[in-house]
């Protein structure tokens, strides 16, 4: 599957950093923007996720498609909020000032509009900073860094073991779905809700259930090779912090602090220019 | 209840997640109203909450969704993700019930999953989720309440009928089956 | 006598698994020394794993189960160590590399049991560079599982528990899932480890040829989960134990029996290079002149054609390039060549799961590639290797019944037909039974059973015959030879067994970079040293017999003695 994202090795300010420095961005500035409904912060988000996207040279191939992707769902989402709340932006500023005339319930107002942009950019400060993590972090190293910030081992390994057999269990997959198409399972659209359900169950059983033998032999795998013997264990991958991951982590947290106290100073999440 | 979490669980939980992002693509469309699709993944996370218990069903719930978001969709919506989590530790919570594993998995068994399941589901789709929605995003109640309302329709039908059928299967793998014998 | 304590002791011990009645291992008596190298060899359910995992731990600590008797490890109680401790002794390489491949990269993997261990950063990076280079996958470190061949994998699995210095090293199966000549490779290898460090080795193997390409200092085999012999290879390989117990020789002595002679240990046969013939020249040539070479008719109608066909991922690397082939109708014929070498791809194109780049397919001399998975599916039914991957019923009746059903055909019919089928494939007895309760030889029976029930004019069957024992791979061929002449169904196997190839198929298609290198009887094939190593092939050991024996037509020879060996086979069965 071509859409995934998935890390290439580069070597860029961003590609150095510690996964532990990559993660907490990533949360944090997810954090902000979830958080704040602040035009003036998001916009300065927007614009910051960009240049760190750009810095962190990715090319378009490696998120192209998914990309598209999410527009397509964001205009749907967008749309949606329309179609079920058209006032939704003139309760929360408080005011409605129709664009094209008073039109009845879905007249558009310029409140409505300045919150579904609102969303909009909220959705779109994030994406640049998930593609920056996942095509810059190593896996190897974002499973150590887990351990590094107090999770458990054990959290950290089921990811690790999760990152590694994604691939093999799609291959797997594709090869049991082929091997059913021949034997007459159809999973096109042409057929009754029933018999798809039919028709997927035929390729997830099989699939489910080697599955299940494969957690046997990997688990007796790790035990012999003594994994679970001590509380704690090292890391082949982990990467220490280097001056610039504290760097990253200063600015980030302060600057964090500053968006949400910037957001709620006046006691709203909203920036309200009516 | 099984809350230990040694080797096998970590293996179950990352092949788990494995599974469950792997699954991300694999939609059964609805077909009557556009955009919207059966989640088999629902009914896989059913399975193994009801098999490894509430630790490997939240994980698995956690990660996987947060994974797959991360991976296909390029962002990772919580708001969805921490349903998803909380329904794998409510089906979780009474594995030993079912008891699956040692084949005892019968009506009575199969009754109290799907129960389990509408109500987790209830819990997670039509409570969490949408008030996530409208706690971080600020998005139309009666949007996100509908929303929600789908979600979890597509998922306690698809793990009535995948989750039980999952569980009855697994369940005869480890009957013992000495009461059969060879027919002319 | 021997000055050192045994490293391995076993005395009086028997196993029985909690789930079980009967016990798997019955008095086990068994000493090894250290510095020893051990092969152990039994069919299927001999007990030769369980032995294994009594000296890896996973019996008692995984699976469960009651011992008695007594057994030591390096002079302590295994039960004592517990499996942490046993792992700073015992290395075991598992079967299923994919399994034993837990971390994300190479590195990572060969590091895991220092990880665990809390060894520190720089002094696991040195550690693990040192071992990968004795094991040759240093170039590999940064690589990703899936980046690497079965052997690569393997080294780095074996890497990874010599990484510990561990005493002993036990290898489950090591040979199952290569191509013949990786699986040499390996044995080579195994061999160059322990003359450089004094390690105790224990391969458990049933395929006792390849695994004897290295000197070996004892066999031990086993059988309904006792110890029926103990002996150096020369002693063991004159007797008739193996045939006993229904473990594969040689093919080289089977050939010597089948010429009259009478193996003597004097004589070396441990090696077919080395082995002294001088003995049996005469008797295997009197043997050659008394035989004589039956053709097998082919039909001159083809049931399948491939015309010029290319395909590639990336354009500019293709995977497949010019091929071009019939197969005519009731022919049995192999698809051979090492690893991505391009033969599921191949199988991929003619069963319609990916189209080709350019040329065609003709199936009984109609253009098939505007025809769907599902239409091509009725004509060419695909057996997976691994039956666990097909099966989605839990029954056996609805398993087989599930292409007819899908298909609208009717309850009665259905009823009908899965009969039928489920009696010709055996499995009439066990209609009524859950797939659960069947054995992986059976099981895989059922998937071929569902694909018959459709009346396919070709069977594709990838690996129909890895993983099983000497009886099982004969249950397994016999009964696709059966197929294949009471039905005429023409059958296409992709292969790594030598065995299947040269015994059963009539012809061997010989695939290496994407390229048709040979489309030849297997005899030939065998016999010929390029393509053998071009393709990742091993040379049958009947060529080396044949030529130290002075005969000059040596294909004939191959070919003469398979003849009769599966004639003989036959009367036995």
């Amino acid at each position: 599957m071509s859409r995934v994202l998935s890390y290439e090795e580069k070597d860029t300010w961003i590609h150095r950093l510690s996964g532990v420095t990559k993660l907490v961005f990533f949360l944090l500035w997810s954090i902000t923007s979830m958080l704040s409904y602040d035009t003036r912060v998001l916009v300065v988000m927007l614009i910051c996720s960009l240049l760190i996207f750009r810095m962190s040279r990715t090319e378009w191939r490696q998120v192209g498609t998914v990309f598209k992707f999410i527009m397509l769902f964001l205009v749907i989402n967008l749309l949606a909020i329309y179609v079920f709340s058209p006032d939704q932006g003139a309760k929360i500023y408080g005011s409605s000032t129709p664009l094209f005339g008073d039109t009845g319930r879905y007249a558009l107002t310029k409140e409505q509009l300045f919150y579904e942009c609102n969303v909009m950019i909220k959705y779109l400060t994030v994406i640049p900073a998930v593609f920056m993590f996942i095509v810059t972090t190593n896996p190897s190293e974002f499973a150590a860094s887990l351990n590094k910030v107090g999770i458990h081992y054990n959290i950290g390994y089921s990811l690790a073991i999760a990152l590694r057999y994604i691939p093999d269990v799609q291959d797997e997959y594709k090869k049991i779905k082929h091997a059913q198409e021949a034997r007459g399972i159809e999973m096109s659209s042409k057929a009754s809700l029933k018999d798809r359900i039919k028709s997927t169950s035929a390729i997830l059983f099989p699939l489910i259930f080697s599955s299940m033998d494969r957690i046997d032999i990997i688990s007796n795998a790790m035990e012999l090779r003594g994994y679970g013997k001590h509380k704690e264990r090292t890391w082949y991958s982990e990467r220490a912090l280097q001056r610039n991951d504290y760097i990253v982590l200063i600015v980030t947290i302060l600057f964090s602090v500053v968006a949400l106290v910037i957001t709620f100073h006046d006691g709203s999440r909203f920036y309200n220019p009516f | 209840m099984n809350k230990k979490f040694g080797i096998k669980e970590v293996v179950a939980t990352g092949i788990g997640t494995a599974l469950f992002v792997a699954l991300t693509e694999v939609q059964i469309p609805l077909g009557f109203i556009p955009n919207t699709a059966l989640q088999p993944r629902a009914a896989l996370l059913a399975f193994l909450a009801a098999i490894f218990g509430p630790v490997v069903g939240g994980l698995v719930g956690l990660l996987g969704h947060a994974l797959g978001d991360a991976l296909f969709y390029g962002s990772v919506w919580w708001s969805w993700v921490f349903p998803d989590a909380v329904f794998g530790i409510l089906v979780g919570l009474f594995a030993a019930k079912y008891a699956i594993k040692d084949g005892g998995f019968d009506k009575k068994a199969i009754l109290l999953f799907n129960a389990v399941q509408v109500i987790g589901n209830a819990i997670a789709w039509i409570v969490v989720a949408p008030v996530l929605d409208i706690i971080i995003y600020a998005e139309p109640a009666n949007k996100v309440f509908a929303q929600g309302f789908w979600a979890f329709l597509g998922n306690i039908i698809i793990i009535a009928i995948l989750g039980t059928l999952l569980g009855a299967g697994y369940s005869k793998i480890g009957a013992k089956s000495s009461s059969l014998s060879k027919e002319d | 006598m021997r000055q050192v304590e045994p490293i391995i002791t076993f005395k009086d011990f028997t196993f029985k698994y909690r789930a079980q009645v009967e016990p798997t291992l019955y008095d086990i008596n068994l000493s090894i020394y250290p510095g020893e190298k051990i092969l152990i060899v039994g069919p299927s359910g001999s007990g030769k794993s369980t032995l294994a995992h009594c000296i890896n731990g996973l019996v008692p600590f995984s699976y469960k189960g009651d011992i008695s008797g007594s057994y030591e490890i390096k002079g302590q109680n295994p039960q004592k160590l517990g499996i942490f401790g046993l792992s700073k002794i015992v290395g075991t390489v598992l079967q299923d590399t994919d399994g034993q491949f837990i971390g994300l990269t190479v590195a990572e993997d060969i590091a895991f049991v220092l990880e665990n261990d809390k060894v520190p950063q720089p002094e696991m990076k040195q550690r693990v560079q040192d071992v990968a280079e004795l094991m040759d996958v240093d170039t590999l470190l940064k690589c990703a599982p899936r980046e690497l061949s079965g052997g690569q994998k393997q080294r780095v699995s074996m890497a990874g528990v010599m990484i510990d210095d561990v005493d002993i090293l036990l290898f489950d199966e090591p040979l199952a899932n290569l191509d013949p000549a990786t699986g040499k490779k390996t044995i080579a290898l195994i061999d160059k480890i322990q003359k450089e460090r004094p390690v105790t080795i224990l391969i458990i193997e049933h395929r006792l040829e390849d695994a004897l390409y290295k000197d070996v200092d004892r066999i031990i085999v086993m059988s309904e989960g006792r110890i029926v012999a103990d002996t150096t290879p020369d002693e063991l390989l004159s007797g008739n134990v193996l045939e006993e117990h229904g473990i594969r020789e040689p093919l080289y002595l089977s050939a010597l029996k089948q010429a009259g002679c009478h193996i003597l240990p004097e004589t070396k046969p441990q090696h077919i290079e080395s082995m002294d013939l001088s003995p049996y020249k005469d008797k295997v040539f009197d043997w050659f002149r008394s035989v004589s070479l039956k053709k097998k008719e082919i039909s001159e109608e083809s049931a399948l054609e491939i015309k010029d066909l290319d395909f590639s991922y990336v354009s500019g690397k293709p995977i497949l390039q010019d091929i071009h082939f019939t197969i005519k109708k009731g022919e049995m014929v192999s698809i051979v060549g090492k690893n991505g070498a391009g033969k599921s791809t191949l199988s991929n194109l003619i069963c319609g799961f990916m189209q080709p780049d350019r040329g065609s397919m003709l199936l009984q001399g109609q253009d098939i590639s505007t025809l769907s998975i599902k239409e091509r599916g009725e004509k060419i039914g695909f057996v997976m290797q691994n039956p666990n991957q097909m099966i989605s019923k839990p029954m056996i009746f609805d398993e087989v019944a599930l292409g007819l059903r899908v298909r609208g055909v009717s309850e009665d019919e259905v009823k009908e037909r899965v009969y039928e089928t489920l009696k010709i494939c055996g499995l009439y007895p066990f209609r009524n039974w859950p797939v659960s309760a069947l054995s992986f030889g059976q099981k895989k029976r059922v998937t071929i059973a569902s694909i018959l029930v459709m009346n396919p004019d070709i069977l594709i069957l990838d690996e129909p015959t890895a993983g099983q024992d000497y009886k099982h791979y004969t249950e397994i061929v016999e009964f696709l030879k059966q197929i294949n002449g009471q039905f005429g169904i023409t059958i296409l196997m992709i292969t790594h067994d030598m065995h299947l190839m040269l015994e059963y198929t009539d012809r061997a298609i010989v695939l290496a970079d994407g390229k048709i290198i040979a489309d030849d009887i297997p005899a030939k094939v065998l016999t010929n040293e390029e393509i053998a190593q071009k393709a990742y092939l091993k040379k049958t050991s009947l060529y080396d017999l044949a030529v130290n024996c002075g005969i000059e037509a040596v294909s004939d020879f191959v070919e003469c003695f398979i003849q009769y060996d599966r004639e003989k086979r036959k009367e036995r069965n």
